[in-house]
């Protein structure tokens, strides 16, 4: 009867659901931060991307980019850093296509841990990545003349509202990189998902200057509202039906790509 | 509850992946505090099976229990009992093996206390003391398997699954990994070892398991399997070929099986070595052959291995065999 004995030994204090799945969410969270404060080369290569995209838009087509009552400069930089915050978000796919191909998953499936901590603590980590790489970009935007036309409370806003964008787009691509589950197939599958949303948007130029069917679709996508909804908070005029649009839209992503993931994560592996 | 002497039980495991048949109905039993050897090739649902019995994978027939609780029913309540060392060492590679043993803890809800000594200890039991402040990507692939195995102990399960724990390791670091294990079983862990090596199963096991293509083929302790599906073998040398050959004719009446004979060595399986062995070198010697030669090899898992799925093991299987995502 040894096996029966341990069995009692190893019981342990129940604590409520959903301290462990906060307390297993942080442990996740942390894990995955520190990866990034020792492998700082996956900060710096996220924001090279962007910073080439912001001198090239900047001096290279800008002069030939007309804007009408904005500085084009001022146009640009929320294109950028909703620009930034979506391909961001392929390293949430990355990231857990690493970790079901080393194994780690599998080991954290054998533990008695909260199973959705696996994905709420690698998208939270991954929202605080956002929170650096977005600030990197601002001050990046400062250097090359970018000035916000509202305020300080303007200016925290937009970046909340960008950081919670990239936080929706992290659901998506946590169950592209578990379906897959191999990180150079990941971020394959991820570019053609990219770009039609990031570059047939407002985040470059206007979306007048398009062709019209193109203008349906530049129009009514999650990226376009959320640019609309920086700029708005950035630059100044109307704000709350820019902003309410763009947070529905993250609100909806998470409400549909969450639940999403989760069953893949349950299935995959 | 009948079966509470067996720490752990499976009967009748079926799991297949589209049409591969993985598991084609697996009965296992394991009595708390011994140690199963769960042998096979690759593909032949090793792998499979551990991932029901440590609930990452739900069986599509069957049943089966750790410690008495039902895996599909209370998979939660399994995972506080089980400990899994993979195949491939689950541990990441850019945090430090301390931070590593710390975040297994938290997640296995140690109380918080005991979490920084309970990784220390692992540590220093397992020689990682003086690595453990560096990131594991620095670590040899020895160090790699006694961290991952370490990462196992952390809740102090008194059931550990051992996915082929020393595969792709040199034979210095395997006899390390294996004093580990022996010392987890001289502490009354209950212990399901997968391997390829015949060598790590006879050593560790009390009993084993032999399967392929998803069913069981074979069981036994490793005596048993030896004495029913391998037999002792005589190898003589002799001066010259033809000499072989007359050798290997003469000793056919003493063998269980035809004599084998390459250039000079005469291979003679028998069933009782020493006895067998005096009546072979009256033999040869009535004859005037005098041998060069003579060694009397023991049978090993190797022989029933062959016999039993007419193929040899590999000795360095290639990783990745196996499919680490069971989406086929």
């Amino acid at each position: 009867m040894s096996a029966a004995t341990v069995v009692i030994d190893g019981a342990r204090r129940r604590r409520p659901l959903l301290v462990d799945a906060v307390t297993d969410t942080l442990t996740i969270a942390q894990r995955n931060l520190i990866t990034l404060r020792r492998v700082p080369q996956l900060l710096v290569f996220s924001t090279i991307q962007p910073v080439i995209f912001v001198l090239l838009f900047r001096y290279v087509f800008g002069g030939a980019i007309r804007v009408p009552g904005e500085d084009y400069v001022d146009f640009l930089m929320p294109g950028v850093f909703a620009q930034t915050v979506a391909f961001g978000a392929m390293n949430t796919a990355i990231g857990l296509a690493t970790d079901v191909n080393t194994g780690l998953i599998e080991r954290f499936r054998s533990l008695p841990m909260a199973r959705s901590a696996v994905l709420t603590g690698r998208t939270l980590a991954d929202a605080v990545r956002n929170v650096l790489v977005v600030t990197l970009m601002v001050a990046v935007g400062f250097l090359v003349g970018f000035r916000v036309g509202t305020n300080v409370f303007g200016l925290l806003a937009a970046m909340g509202l960008l950081v919670l964008f990239g936080f929706a787009l992290s659901w998506v691509f946590a169950a592209v990189g578990l379906a897959v589950g191999d990180p150079e197939t990941a971020q394959a599958a991820a570019f053609p998902v990219m770009a039609p949303l990031v570059f047939a948007s407002s985040a470059f130029v206007p979306v007048e200057s398009m062709p019209g069917w193109l203008q349906a679709w530049a129009r009514n996508q999650p990226l376009s509202a959320v640019v609309d909804g920086a700029r708005a908070l950035m630059l100044g005029g109307p704000t709350a039906g820019e902003v309410a649009q763009a947070v529905a839209w993250c609100v909806g992503i998470v409400a549909v790509a969450a639940p999403f993931a989760v069953r893949v994560y349950r299935r995959t592996v | 509850m009948t079966e509470t002497q067996n720490a752990i039980l499976a009967e009748g495991l079926q799991k297949r992946f589209g049409k591969v048949v993985a598991l084609d109905g697996i009965d296992l039993a394991v009595p708390g505090g011994t140690v199963l050897g769960l042998l096979g090739p690759n593909g032949a649902g090793k792998t499979t099976a551990v991932r029901v019995l440590t609930t990452a994978l739900r069986s599509d027939g069957g049943r089966a229990e750790v410690l008495g609780i039902d895996v599909a029913q209370h998979p939660a309540e399994v995972r506080n009992h089980i400990g899994l060392a993979g195949q491939f060492a689950a541990v990441d590679d850019n945090l430090t093996g301390w931070e590593n043993l710390r975040m297994v803890g938290q997640l296995a809800h140690l109380p918080r206390a005991e979490v920084a000594p309970r990784a220390r200890e692992l540590l220093d039991r397992f020689g990682l003391t003086d690595a453990a402040d560096r990131p594991v990507r620095t670590y040899s692939g020895g160090m790699r398997r006694r961290l991952d195995l370490a990462a196992a102990l952390v809740h102090h399960p008194p059931v550990l699954f051992l996915d082929e724990p020393t595969t792709g390791l040199d034979p210095q670091s395997r006899v390390g990994v294996w004093e580990l294990i022996g010392e987890l079983v001289d502490d009354g862990v209950t212990v399901l070892l997968t391997t390829q090596y015949l060598e790590e199963a006879d050593r560790l096991a009390n009993r084993i398991v032999v399967i392929d293509h998803g069913r069981v083929i074979a069981e036994g302790t490793a005596a048993e399997l030896k004495s029913r599906f391998g037999s002792t073998v005589v190898e003589i040398g002799l001066p010259s070929e033809a000499a072989a050959l007359r050798a290997s004719a003469l000793l056919a009446r003493l063998a269980v099986r035809e004599p084998e004979h390459e250039g000079t060595t005469v291979w003679v399986p028998v069933c009782e070595g020493p006895q067998v062995l005096m009546d072979a070198l009256r033999t040869i010697d009535a004859e005037n052959l005098e041998p060069t030669s003579l060694t009397v090899r023991e049978p090993s898992l190797d022989d029933v291995f062959l016999t039993l799925t007419g193929r040899r093991t590999e000795e360095e299987p290639s990783e990745g065999d196996e499919p680490r995502k069971g989406a086929a």
